[in-house]
């Protein structure tokens, strides 16, 4: 074990991945000689080359239409976008082509393509620099998608995605990419596509979240201390969702808090809320309840505070839940 | 210093007058910097030292109906198009009192009523829209021109061919001023760009290009008042390249680890475009003191006033959204 940082993590797994498989590169802009504007992939290009780590223009559909191509003639490509909100440009060919192929071939096209960009706020970025579009990836079907919330899953997820026959995109809480070290498992480390993970176990409150909101309800769950036993499951991957594992928890504690910083409408909360309407209400004993970003662009810094979700709401929400 | 021969147009008082807006946007770009170090302000700025001749010449050709849309390298062509250095700075600051309300920042700055359709955090982001306005301006027939700002990285993405091929197709009076600095964060031209001279993008739409040494804002103010009248005119859209220097990191608090570490150095000693203006004017040592005493009181007075501002309020983040 090596204790590494969330982004430390990620490139010890791409050192890994390369040296494992010589069909996985990465491709993405100034990913190359400048190593990744967080650093991700760096010493990539030195230590394989400039074809399995390629430095390409500022275009993310090409970026994307490329890797679909590679895919088709054996490639397994790793494509970078900088931030979570210039993967929109990219979001025509992930809708239009990637999520699609294996499904027009009728199995025929193998589609190995991972996407990964940092993703949410809290950073004190401007706008378009603090996106959590999770919804849209999910949304798209013929698509998987993971966030990791720790650096031993940063690692593990990520080998799982490349790995995987089919195109899943990873979203990294670039908010922890340096502020959260954890242990990381040197070597092969693979943490399974549809798996979640009891990050607290607890029996009165499941506290529900993925990504930077994870640290966040442990905040909460700390602060909620002596008043209730509170669960806490780190969803890990968002598609395939681990229901099990979620109807599982509700079916233990009977109340559900769901936290994500995305706006809130249609964010993947309400998914999670539909799923628990659906195959939990009769071990509910109250309404599942949802803590989330607002309907708003992502604001500037000043007011940025005010627009994610903080340890008091969780924590109101969970009072409020703890009164059934 | 050899005498440069003028093209005519420019006059001695003109050109006075450029070396002081180049000289306010240098610094207003040092002091970000400074500001950012002190850690007053918040990141991802990208200042455009080294490529004030750029925004000065083309915004000074412009008229005042003119409009243009900017880059994430914005501060300089929003102070040239006429936005006041304090609601500039207030913005930085994210105070109410700023171009964009505080709402902003750095890469969102709006300032409607100059006629500056924005900043843009997202890169060729900008150059469909203006040929939107430049349409809206033929329709109408209005005798205005709509001007995109954008850099060499962005010649790279989609937008800019959909809007060049669409600006010709329509015959709009827009201008595609391009700021050619041989970078994109740490990816150099010869990396991203399978042709020397970008004025060539444009033989593909069949419209007409000029290229330009970025550093001369005089030939940068006649190249660009050149193509504004062609495209006024109605004679079509202009591609403008401008050859210029970034003189200083991607982003405040860029290391440049992917830079020769000698050639900032070098580029700072004989490609400044204030350097070169200024070795072309017959100034004395007291008119550059006087100069650079007021502008500099400008910008001290813009940290004053952006530090004195109002915060904004949380809940009126949830206004505006919708009309
Ligand atoms: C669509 C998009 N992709 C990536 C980025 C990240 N990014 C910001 S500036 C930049 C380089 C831009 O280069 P260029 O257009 O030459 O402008 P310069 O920074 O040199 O002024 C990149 C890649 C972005 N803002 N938007
Ligand atoms: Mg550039």
């Amino acid at each position: 074990m090596a204790e590494l940082t969330l982004v430390e993590a990620i490139n010890s797994c791409f050192h890994h991945e390369l040296q494992r498989d010589d069909s996985v590169m990465v491709m993405g802009e100034d990913v190359g000689r400048a190593g990744g504007v967080f650093r991700a992939t760096a010493g990539l290009r030195d230590r394989f080359g400039p074809d399995r780590c390629v430095d390409t223009p500022l275009a993310e559909a090409g970026i994307l239409g490329t890797a679909v191509g590679l895919c088709m003639a054996g490639w397994r490509p790793v494509c970078e976008l900088q931030y979570d909100a210039f993967s929109y440009p990219a979001l025509d060919q992930l809708i239009t082509h990637v999520g699609r192929y294996r499904w027009r071939t009728r199995g025929g096209m193998e589609f190995p393509i991972t996407i990964r960009m940092p993703y949410g706020g809290g950073v004190r970025a401007p706008e378009l620099h603090d996106d959590s579009p999770e919804t849209y990836y999910v949304h798209t079907p013929g698509v998987k998608v993971a966030i990791p919330s720790t650096p031993s899953d940063a690692k593990g997820l990520l080998a799982a995605a490349i790995r995987d026959p089919d195109p899943v995109v990873v979203f990294e809480p670039k908010l922890h990419y340096r502020t959260m070290r954890g242990e990381v498992p040197e070597g092969d480390h693979v943490v399974p596509l549809g798996k979640a993970r009891v990050a607290r176990m607890g029996s009165d409150l499941t506290l529900v979240a993925y990504g930077s909101m994870v640290p966040l309800v442990e905040r909460a769950a700390d602060a909620l201390g002596g008043d209730a036993s509170v669960e806490v499951l780190d969803v890990r991957t968002l598609k395939p969702l681990d229901e099990q594992a979620l109807l599982a928890s509700a079916a233990k504690t009977g109340r559900v808090v769901i936290v994500q910083e995305a706006p809130r409408t249609c964010g993947y909360a309400a998914e999670l809320a539909a799923i628990l309407a659906e195959k939990a209400i009769l071990d509910l004993r109250g309404p599942v309840l949802r803590v989330t970003g607002y309907d708003v662009p992502y604001p500037y810094w000043q007011i940025e505070d005010a627009y994610m979700p903080s340890v008091e709401r969780v924590v109101d929400a969970a009072r409020k839940l703890l009164q059934y | 210093m050899a005498q440069v021969e003028r093209k005519g147009a420019v006059s001695e008082e003109l050109l006075r007058e450029f070396y002081r807006e180049m000289l306010l946007i240098r610094r207003f770009e040092e002091k970000v910097e400074e500001r950012f170090r002190a850690g007053e302000l918040p990141g991802f700025l990208h200042v455009a030292i080294g490529q004030e001749a750029v925004a000065v010449g083309v915004c000074r050709a412009l008229q005042d109906d003119d409009v243009i849309a900017s880059t994430h390298r914005a501060h300089g062509h929003t102070l040239a198009k006429g936005t006041h250095p304090n609601e500039l700075m207030a913005e930085l600051y994210g105070k109410v009192e700023g171009c964009s309300k505080g709402y902003g920042g750095s890469m969102h700055l709006y300032d409607v009523e100059r006629g500056n359709l924005g900043a843009n955090a997202v890169v060729g982001g900008g150059l469909p829209g203006i040929v939107g306005a430049a349409l809206a301006f033929k329709f109408r027939d209005e005798p205005r021109v709509a001007v995109a700002f954008f850099g060499d990285g962005a010649t790279n993405i989609g937008t800019f061919h959909e809007a060049l091929n669409l600006a010709q197709l329509w015959l709009v009076p827009a201008v595609f001023v391009c700021e050619n600095n041989g970078w994109a964060e740490s990816t150099p031209a010869h990396q991203q760009l399978p042709i020397d001279d970008l004025s060539k993008r444009a033989e593909a739409y069949g419209m007409k290009a000029r290229r330009v040494g970025g550093q001369d804002v005089e030939e940068v103010f006649a190249a660009a008042s050149e193509a504004l009248e062609h495209a006024r005119g109605g004679d079509g859209p202009v591609l403008l390249v401008c050859d210029t220097f970034r003189l200083t990191g991607h982003y405040v608090g860029d290391p440049q680890v992917y830079r020769p570490r000698d050639e900032l150095a070098r580029l700072r000693e004989t490609e400044d475009p204030i350097e070169k203006l200024s070795a072309r004017l017959d100034l004395t040592d007291e008119d550059v003191q006087e100069i650079e005493a007021e502008v500099v009181e400008i910008v001290e007075g813009s940290v004053e006033f952006a530090k004195a501002g109002t915060d904004p309020q949380p809940e009126d983040a949830l206004k505006n959204v919708y009309a």
